[in-house]
Formats: C-alpha cells, structure tokens, sequence
C-alpha cells in the first residue's frame, strides 16, 4: 500500500478542490458560504497543525496564539483609518514568514520536552499571548478589542475574496502536508514521533526536522488568522486567542485521523457544521460548550486514533482476509496488517 | 522596605494553598503520568461548592471542607474509572493529557450553565478582618488559609508516609512496572491517587472562593499557574511542588506589588521558560524518560 500520489489520490483531490471551487458561483443558501468559510479555515488550521502535532508527534496546545498574532497583525497595519482592499490578501506571506521565523526560538525552547510537558509549555504561550493582547492596550487595543479596515467588497459577492482566500491555504497547507508525507522530512518526523532517542541515535537531525515542521505549521495558522481577522473585521484578545480554536485544531485532526493528510480535513466537514447546528439549536454558549466536551471525550474514548485510520485498517484487514481466502483459507500474514499510519504510508 | 515585606508575607500566605493544589497534580503526575489540566477547574469547581453551601445553606466556607472534599474525591475516582481508565495504545500520555483538558472544558460548561458567568466570591461574616502585627497586616482569611493548607499537606503527607495505600503510591512512582510485580493493583492506586488529587484541589478550592472572585473561566489563570509550579517543583516530586509554590507565591505578589498586577502573571511565565531553559527536569524532579 504505497501513498504515491496515486490517480486515485489525484482525483479526489482534484473533485474535492473543484467541487469547492463553484460552491459560490452555483450558489446557495446564505448561511452556507458563511458556514463553508469556517469549515475550510479549520480544515486548514487543523491540516497545519497536523505537521507538527501529527506528523511528529508533538501535540501543542498553543498554535491559537500564532493563529492570534497573525489575526492582530492584519488589525493592526490595517486599523480603521486605512483603506484595506486586496491589500490584507497580499500581504500575507509577509506575516507567515514572519511569524514562522519568530517560532522557531519558542519551538527550539518548548521542544526540549517531551510530550506532556510539551503541551504545557505551548498551553503556557497561549495564556502569554492573550494576557499580552489584552494588556498592551496601545498595539491591540486591549479589551476594547481593534476594528481592522472594513472590506470593499460588493455586498453580493462579500465573501469570496474570503472564501477563496481560505480555501489556497487549505490547499497549501494540505500540499505541504504531502510534501513533507513524501519527502525526507516526514520520514524524518516519523522517526521522531516512533522514538525520539533511537532516531537522533541513528542520525536523524531531529531537532532540525521539529524545528521545520513547528515554523511551517505556525506560518500557515497565522496566515489563517490574517484572513479571518479581516473577515471578521473586529478582534478581541477572548476572541484572537480562544483555547476552543486551539482545541478545534486539535479535536478534528484526532477525530478525522491525526498524522494522514485528510484526516484534518474530514474532521473539520463534520465538526464545523455541527457546531453550527448546535449553536442554531442550543443557543447557550454553555451547552455549547458542554457538547463540545462530550463529543471530544467520545472521539478520545471510542476512536481514540480518529476515522481514516479505522478505516484503513478495516479495509487492509478485510483485503488480507479476502486474499487468505483465496488461497484457500491460508491466514493471512500479519505483516499485512498495518500496525500504523506511518508503516501505511511507507 | 515595608511593602516589600508586606508583599513577602503575602506571597507565602497565598503560595500555601497553591502548594495544596499542585500537590494534588503533581501527586497525579507521579502515579498516572498524566499531567492533569482539570485541575484547575476542580478547583473552581470546589469553590462553586463552598459557595452554594455558603448561600444556601449558611455553612461557614471552612467548615464546608468537609463536605466537598469527599465529593470531589470521588468525582476523582469516578473520572478515573470512566474516562481516563479506558484509554489504550502507544499514545496514552497524550490521549490523557486530552481528556483532561475535555473534563476541563466540561466542568467549565457546566458551572457557566448553572451560575453563569459573572464574576462571584464567597463573603463570610469575618472576610474582611485582619492583624497587625508590628505594621504588617495579616487577614484573618489568608492566614487560616494557610494554616489549613498545611494541615492537609500533612495529611497527605501522613497518608503517602504511613498507610498501605501510600507505600503502593510511592512503589508506583518510583517504578510502576515492579510494583504491579510486586503485587500492587495499579488501577485501584491510580483511581484512589486521582480522587486525591482532586481532593486536594476541592480543599484549595473553598479557600480560593474567598480569597478570589472566580467565575468559570478561571481555571484557565489556575492551570496555567499551577503548571508553572508543578514543572519548577519537577514533575511527580510533591515537595518539589511545595517548595516551587511558595517560591512563585513570594515572587508573583512582589512583583505585583513593586511593579504592577499585570506582571505577576509574567513572573510565572518567565520562570517556566527559564526552568526550561536551564533545568528542564525543574527543582527536585526525577529524570523520567519520556516526560523530558
């Protein structure tokens, strides 16, 4: 079972991206380009966050504050008294480099822990973030919160340049993520996240790989968070740097499958739209956020290595079974198997 | 001078019950290996207790220890049987550390729905009294406070020290694979070890009612300082943590009183980093593959 980029693979990628594409130009109910636009931001921070929290094995709990402070960067060169336009759109590789050159001393320091201690350290830099942007009131306008340009866009039309905007980060950060599947890189962070020790033991640079993959992911998050802040048009620091976005990142790349390039993706097409119908349904932030507990501890408990995986395993188990069968009820070798994502790919 | 003293004195009154609540963390990152990012919601939601105890029924915030303690204990056990038990496969630690930040999150949504998200404290009668003592003052609260901290370190320091259960958590620690040799049952030390953990944090909670407005998004200002303290003390080491929380409780109210408020959040942050930086395995912490 090699992932090459397969016609199979190329195909569903082409489908997926086209279908999304026309979505706006068919047309549809109001809500759905607003829920859409959503959906595919998650998808793109959930793939992001992938390349580090799945690939390698390093689950951060903090890349909402690089999601933040690219979110505070558009709101800021871009306050109210300047005309915007295009210009948010344009300038936005400028803030990703920005920003995934401004992690890496914080993913060099975070990363000399392992695992837990990890997640507390990157959990730490989302509580330093929010304290900051609410306490430099003269750069973020503290709880007051920072109104960014409004868009001039045609009311009819409004959310394209958004939609679209969302939709090119989807595909890089998903481009990169096969990159990295089909380059050194990943077979690198494989490595890192099968055994960390064995794998610097035997010469892998692995400090070098983590280091990659934690700018990379944070670059693209901040990216997201540019186009989101110009969408939303008004920021605040609760709102910049919420610890349910990082958890959203982190929830749909383990419900869809973490460490598989759709795996993000398929996590966020059912969460988002069902945090929507639960906000129209319940209303009360509260059980909102009570349903978004349980549905977590759901996922943890009964699928704790997300859809895609299950499903492949499903799948190669009964095509092993299936070809035992055939020749003539022989078991089928457990090599066939795969153990995990990682050996699946490779 | 005189502030810094006062401030001095304040900072080990209040790292007293930061010392109670890492305890419990710590002594669960000890038995389970996993960090426990409920923690601080157990405390806020302790303090809800003692609060509706306070105002419904009129019993003293101290006295209502009793009461939450035991039901927080088992909340503890509970949570561990149901939730973290289960969990299989390569990435417990992660899947854990997850699920107790789900728990968090749950706990958070819970106390938001029943008592929304206004900020409250807990008022008893002598709230406001306070020594002087040689010019210094001194509340009546904090001080209690601190006295009640250290009496249930000691009770929990009595326990790990002197009972059957406590030389199964301390072999559990130190090594969990030859003490399930050696005949411990790691399930039940880890269930009742979780209950105690959140006993803990259900006795911090009362006092942090009254020393504290809270509302339900406060666990969020807890854990993140709780996390700090427990890394500083190094993880697993219960006097580590102790020490490491009058440290950071000194420390935060000076700089809180020589610079401003908003700092003394910093002071924890910054330490966290430069622990990382320079002893990643914190004070007294033990070198633990895996964890570091």
């Amino acid at each position: 079972m090699k992932f090459a980029t397969t016609r199979a693979g190329l195909i569903r990628a082409g489908v997926f991206f086209l279908v999304l594409l026309v979505i706006p130009i068919v047309g549809g109910p109001g809500y759905l380009l607003n829920t859409l636009i959503f959906t595919i931001m998650y998808a793109a921070l959930s793939s992001s966050w992938n390349l580090i929290g799945g690939y390698a094995g390093y689950p951060s709990l903090g890349h909402v504050a690089f999601f933040g402070i690219g979110a505070y960067a558009t709101g800021i060169i871009f306050s109210d008294s300047v005309y915007g336009g295009y210009a948010p759109f344009f300038l936005l590789p400028v803030i990703g480099l920005g920003v995934a050159f401004m992690s890496i001393p914080i993913g060099w320091v975070s990363m000399r822990t392992r695992a837990d201690v990890f997640a507390i350290v990157t959990i730490t830099l989302l509580f330093i973030t929010q304290t900051l942007a609410f306490n430099l009131k003269n750069v973020t306008g503290g709880a007051q919160g920072k109104s960014v340009a409004p868009a001039p866009f045609d009311v009819g039309t409004y959310d394209w340049p958004f939609y679209y905007a969302m939709l090119i980060l989807l595909a890089i950060a998903m481009g990169i993520s096969l990159y990295f599947r089909r380059s050194k890189i990943g077979l690198s962070l494989a490595t890192v996240r099968a055994d960390e020790d064995k794998a610097h033991g035997v010469g892998v640079r692995v400090t070098a790989v983590k280091l990659i993959a934690f700018a990379v992911s944070a670059g693209l998050v901040a990216m997201v968070g540019g186009v989101w802040a110009y969408y939303v048009g008004f920021i605040y620091p609760q709102f910049a740097v919420d610890p349910l976005i990082t958890i959203g990142m982190v929830l749909m790349a383990f419900l869809g499958g973490r460490g598989t390039l759709w795996g993000p993706v398929l996590g966020a097409f059912i969460l988002v739209p069902a945090q929507e119908y639960f906000a129209q349904a319940f209303g009360a932030s509260e059980l909102y956020l009570i349903a978004y507990a349980a549905v977590f501890l759901v996922i943890m408990l009964f699928l704790p290595r997300g859809i895609l995986p299950s499903i492949t395993e499903r799948l190669a188990r009964r095509r092993a079974s299936a070809a035992g069968a055939a020749r003539d009820g022989a078991s089928p070798t457990p090599s066939a198997l795969p153990t995990s994502e990682v050996k699946v790919v490779r | 001078m005189h502030s810094l003293i006062q401030a001095i004195i304040l900072g080990i009154l209040t790292g007293g019950v930061y010392a109670l609540m890492a305890s419990g963390q710590t002594l669960i990152f000890g038995i389970m290996k996993v960090v426990n990012l409920a923690q601080g919601a157990l405390v806020v939601l302790g303090a809800y207790l003692t609060y509706t105890l306070f105002t419904q029924l009129g019993i003293d915030p101290f006295l209502s220890i009793l009461i939450t303690t035991p039901l927080l204990f088992l909340v503890g056990v509970g949570v561990q049987y149901v939730l973290l038990r289960p969990l299989h496969g390569d990435d417990v630690a992660q899947l854990s550390l997850l699920v107790t930040f789900a728990i968090a999150l749950g706990v958070e949504g819970v106390l938001s729905f029943a008592y929304g998200s206004t900020l409250t404290n807990v008022q008893p009668a002598y709230a406001n009294f306070s020594w002087t003592i040689l010019g210094y003052q001194v509340s009546l609260v904090r001080f209690v406070a601190f006295l009640l901290s250290l009496v249930m370190l000691g009770l929990l320091y009595l326990i790990l020290q002197r009972t059957k259960f406590g030389r199964s958590v301390r072999a559990t620690v130190q090594n969990p694979m030859s003490a399930q040799l050696l005949g411990v049952n790691a399930n039940r030390v880890s269930a009742l070890g979780f209950g105690l953990g959140a006993a803990t944090a259900a006795a911090a909670g009362s006092v942090f009612g009254m020393l504290n407005s809270f509302n339900p998004g406060s666990h969020y200002d807890l854990i993140s300082r709780l996390l700090t303290i427990v890394v500083l003390g190094g993880l697993g080491s219960i006097g580590g943590s102790v020490v490491a929380a009058l440290v950071m409780g000194v420390a935060s109210s000076v700089v809180s009183a020589l610079a401003s408020p908003i700092w003394s959040d910093f002071t924890f942050f910054i330490v966290l980093l430069l622990v990382l930086l320079i002893r990643p395995r914190g004070l007294f912490g033990a070198r633990t593959r895996g964890a570091l």
